[in-house]
């Protein structure tokens, strides 16, 4: 089996599907003849043609907006926003058409669009190259939104998102583009080669929107992750010397509930990681739920390891990034609560 | 320091008549009838730069339709638009009064406008798609859209088509070629963009047509899709329904103290045409010209369709507040039913009796639709399922539906 890191998995999983599926069609800034500025849609356009990946106006707005025409229309249109921090422009268009669409016209008209976005920290992006905005898309019924950690993962839940008939936000973490990153950003850089999850067949395959990832077992405590953080999560956890058990997401909406419940069930504590900032983030909601279904089992307050409640600085990227030490303290004060 | 240039002087686009003054549109420059020259519609952008400053109009005062867009139609075209025009207003006279009777909670009036959506939808053909703004039922009207359904999508009741989801009148109706509306003004007008665009990648043969009222023109959406059917060359017609009115805030508010909505076309490349709204003649020249153009991958045209908003906004609006009593009735470009009625009779083709026969058999129809509808109920005697709730947020509903659902009881 090919190895492959995020990129070439992203990549293939969009030549897969331009191949198989004649109504799938890529557009968005830079993404055309360049292919992305992270180079995810590289070489696509001269494989495919024109007209199945090509270059969009610098308007966030109107890529959506004609995109969920096109999806109406009953084509599969896959656009890119060049960064996540990029995207608020096109927010009217996900929240007020493309997640209500099929409500309010009673399933006559429906968006089945792909919205991928690089998003979140790590790179010395300062505020504007660096955000993770999942929160706000949760919070929009009639989206869903999906995060991958590995090569594998990235490309099965690309051809899921994009076979879906709902409207689907696909934030690709970019600082594991090119190899996973713990956060112990003073060590050697890692590529994808030989790392679990860089294995990665060539043709179509999925992997199920709506299904999280039990990335290690453990018995003392649950930790919930996504994105980068399932990495980071890894090193943290190894820090600790903690029996944890490792959930990683893989999609926030749908939510798997049910493996995060049988685990905080089974492990009695939890700790929630994310990179954005902490209040209103997705971890409230995580916590929300664990403690409406897993109150009795619970032997210490559910915490969370989040960005602080600041814009992404620049200089203090690292002060700001929640790394495995954060964790790691979590983890040991969940324990001796 | 004051430096010796004028003061400077913020400038607050004012209308020229309020509550309490004569009703005047001295300030219009209305050009007479015929006057606008028609180019070859294959004719490049660059030489149609004069038409968003000119006004297409094929009726005159008498009711004669007169120069080079006079469409020729048959009297049962001419006959079937006024048919729709008019039904659309004895429906709306009709639900505006159930509003005013407690019957629903809400509703918007298409008075004055009425010959757009009804002339448009005669245009277009039936595989091609219309995104709509709120005052556009005449479209439905024009393909005998079942009024009962529209009845019941009002009262929100037991056979809502849109199961009990959506405000009154936001209707949707994909067999008709009518796109779901929002109440979000603008936010459709990329995507008409984008199904023309579809419609291009996929080699068929349908086009879309897409509109926002003048007010909307400053949101960025209107910017944006006018840049990508421009850059794309989308087989797209793009409306501005100019009635003068958004909500309180007259057409200056929106720029056109300066400059006209056609015009806006100029910077993107694209034909701008401005036509008289009231006008089914003209409406239907200008649509089939923009129409040919799209379909023969010459691109998208702006069609600025110049009108007069003569009710209010909205059940919920008041314009005796904010403009002078009587404006509509001193519209110079008169209203759209009587006009195409006045040159239907001037071509022997109708009288006041055949005109007075079918104002009963629509008041006939609307009565008997508002019948059956109360039948199954007005707004809060009579609902769908409150499962529906629940339905088509997700193609399939996930476990928080599912369990909100149960918490509901149901």
């Amino acid at each position: 089996m090919p190895t492959m890191n995020m990129i070439q998995a992203l990549n293939s999983a969009l030549d897969v599907m331009l191949t198989e599926d004649p109504d799938t069609l890529i557009f968005g800034e830079d993404v055309g003849y360049f292919g992305g500025v992270f180079r995810v849609t590289e070489g696509l356009q001269r494989k495919h043609g024109l007209t199945r990946c090509f270059d969009a106006p610098i308007s966030e707005g109107g890529i959506v907006a004609t995109a969920i025409g096109m999806g109406a229309y009953g084509l599969r249109p896959i656009v890119e926003i060049q960064f996540a921090d990029y995207i608020l422009p096109a927010y009217d268009q996900l929240v007020s058409e493309a997640a209500r669409l099929r409500y309010r016209s009673n399933g006559e008209f429906f968006a089945p669009i792909t919205v991928r976005a690089p998003y979140g920290g790590g790179i010395f992006g300062g505020q504007t190259h660096s955000q993770s905005p999942e929160a706000i898309f949760a919070h929009i019924t009639g989206l869903k939104t999906v995060i991958p950690s590995n090569p594998y993962d990235a490309k099965g839940l690309l051809i899921a998102a994009i076979e879906d008939d709902d409207p689907v936000i696909f934030l690709e973490p970019k600082r594991i583009y090119n190899g996973p990153f713990d956060g112990r950003y003073d060590q050697l850089l890692k590529v994808w080669a030989g790392e679990p999850g860089a294995e990665v067949p060539e043709g179509r395959y999925t992997v199920p929107l709506g299904k999280a990832a039990l990335v290690r077992k453990g018995a003392d405590v649950t930790v919930i992750a996504y994105g980068t953080m399932v990495h980071v999560a890894q090193a943290g956890i190894a820090e600790s010397g903690v029996d944890a058990e490792l959930i990683d997401l893989r999609s926030i909406v749908p939510l798997d509930i049910e493996t995060i419940v049988a685990s905080v069930r089974k492990t009695g504590r939890c700790v929630i990681l994310h990179e954005a900032s902490r209040f209103g983030g997705f971890g409230g909601e995580l916590s929300a739920l664990i403690q409406e279904r897993c109150f009795y089992h619970l032997k210490s307050p559910i915490e969370r390891v989040a960005g602080w409640d600041t814009p992404y600085p620049h200089a203090f990227e690292w002060d700001y990034f929640p790394g495995p030490k954060r964790l790691a303290a979590a983890l040991i004060r969940t324990l001796e609560a | 320091m004051m430096s010796n240039t004028p003061k400077l002087q913020l400038h607050i686009p004012t209308p020229p008549g309020r509550p309490g003054d004569e009703p005047t549109f001295d300030h219009l420059e209305i050009p007479p009838a015929g006057t606008v020259r028609r180019p070859d519609m294959s004719a490049p952008e660059a030489d149609l730069r004069d038409l968003p400053y000119g006004l297409i109009r094929v009726l005159d005062d008498a009711g004669r339709a007169v120069g080079p867009w006079n469409p020729n139609l048959s009297a049962d075209r001419l006959r079937a638009g006024l048919r729709a025009m008019l039904l659309t207003r004895t429906f709306d006279e009709r639900l505006f009064r159930l509003h005013r009777q407690g019957k629903t909670s809400f509703y918007m009036k298409s008075e004055g406008e009425e010959a757009i959506g009804a002339c448009q939808s005669m245009v277009l053909g039936r595989d091609d798609m219309a995104f709509p703004t709120y005052r556009m039922v005449s479209w439905l009207m024009a393909r005998d859209y079942p009024l009962v359904d529209l009845v019941n999508q009002i009262f929100s009741n037991a056979q809502d088509p849109l199961k009990g989801r959506q405000l009154p009148i936001l209707y949707s109706a994909r067999q008709y070629g009518f796109y779901s509306l929002s109440g979000n003004v603008g936010s459709r007008f990329g995507a008409a963009v984008g199904w023309a665009m579809a419609s291009a990648f996929k080699g068929d043969d349908k086009i879309a047509i897409g509109y926002i009222g003048e007010g909307t023109t400053a949101e960025g959406d209107f910017h944006e899709a006018l840049t990508f059917a421009s850059v794309y060359r989308a087989p797209v017609i793009l409306c501005v329904t100019n009635n003068q009115w958004a909500i309180s805030s007259f057409s200056g508010i929106a720029g056109a103290e300066t400059t006209t909505f056609a015009a806006k076309a100029l910077a993107y490349g694209l034909p701008g045409l401005r036509v008289d709204g009231n006008d089914f003649l003209a409406i239907w020249a200008a649509t089939e010209w923009a129409a040919e153009r799209a379909r023969s991958n010459r691109g998208a045209t702006l069609i600025e369709l110049f009108t007069y908003r003569a009710g209010g906004h909205s059940t919920s609006d008041d314009p005796s507040k904010y403009r002078p009593a009587g404006e509509a009735a001193k519209w110079p470009l008169g209203d759209p039913v009587e006009r195409l009625k006045q040159h239907l009779v001037a071509l022997g083709e109708w009288d006041e009796t055949r005109h007075q026969a079918l104002q009963a058999e629509l008041t006939e129809a609307v009565r008997a639709a508002v019948k059956e509808g109360e039948a199954v109920g007005c707004l809060g005697k009579s609902k769908p399922s409150v499962r529906e709730m629940f339905e088509g947020v997700f193609k399939e509903p996930d476990w928080r539906l599912i369990e909100q659902r149960r918490e509901l009881g149901i």
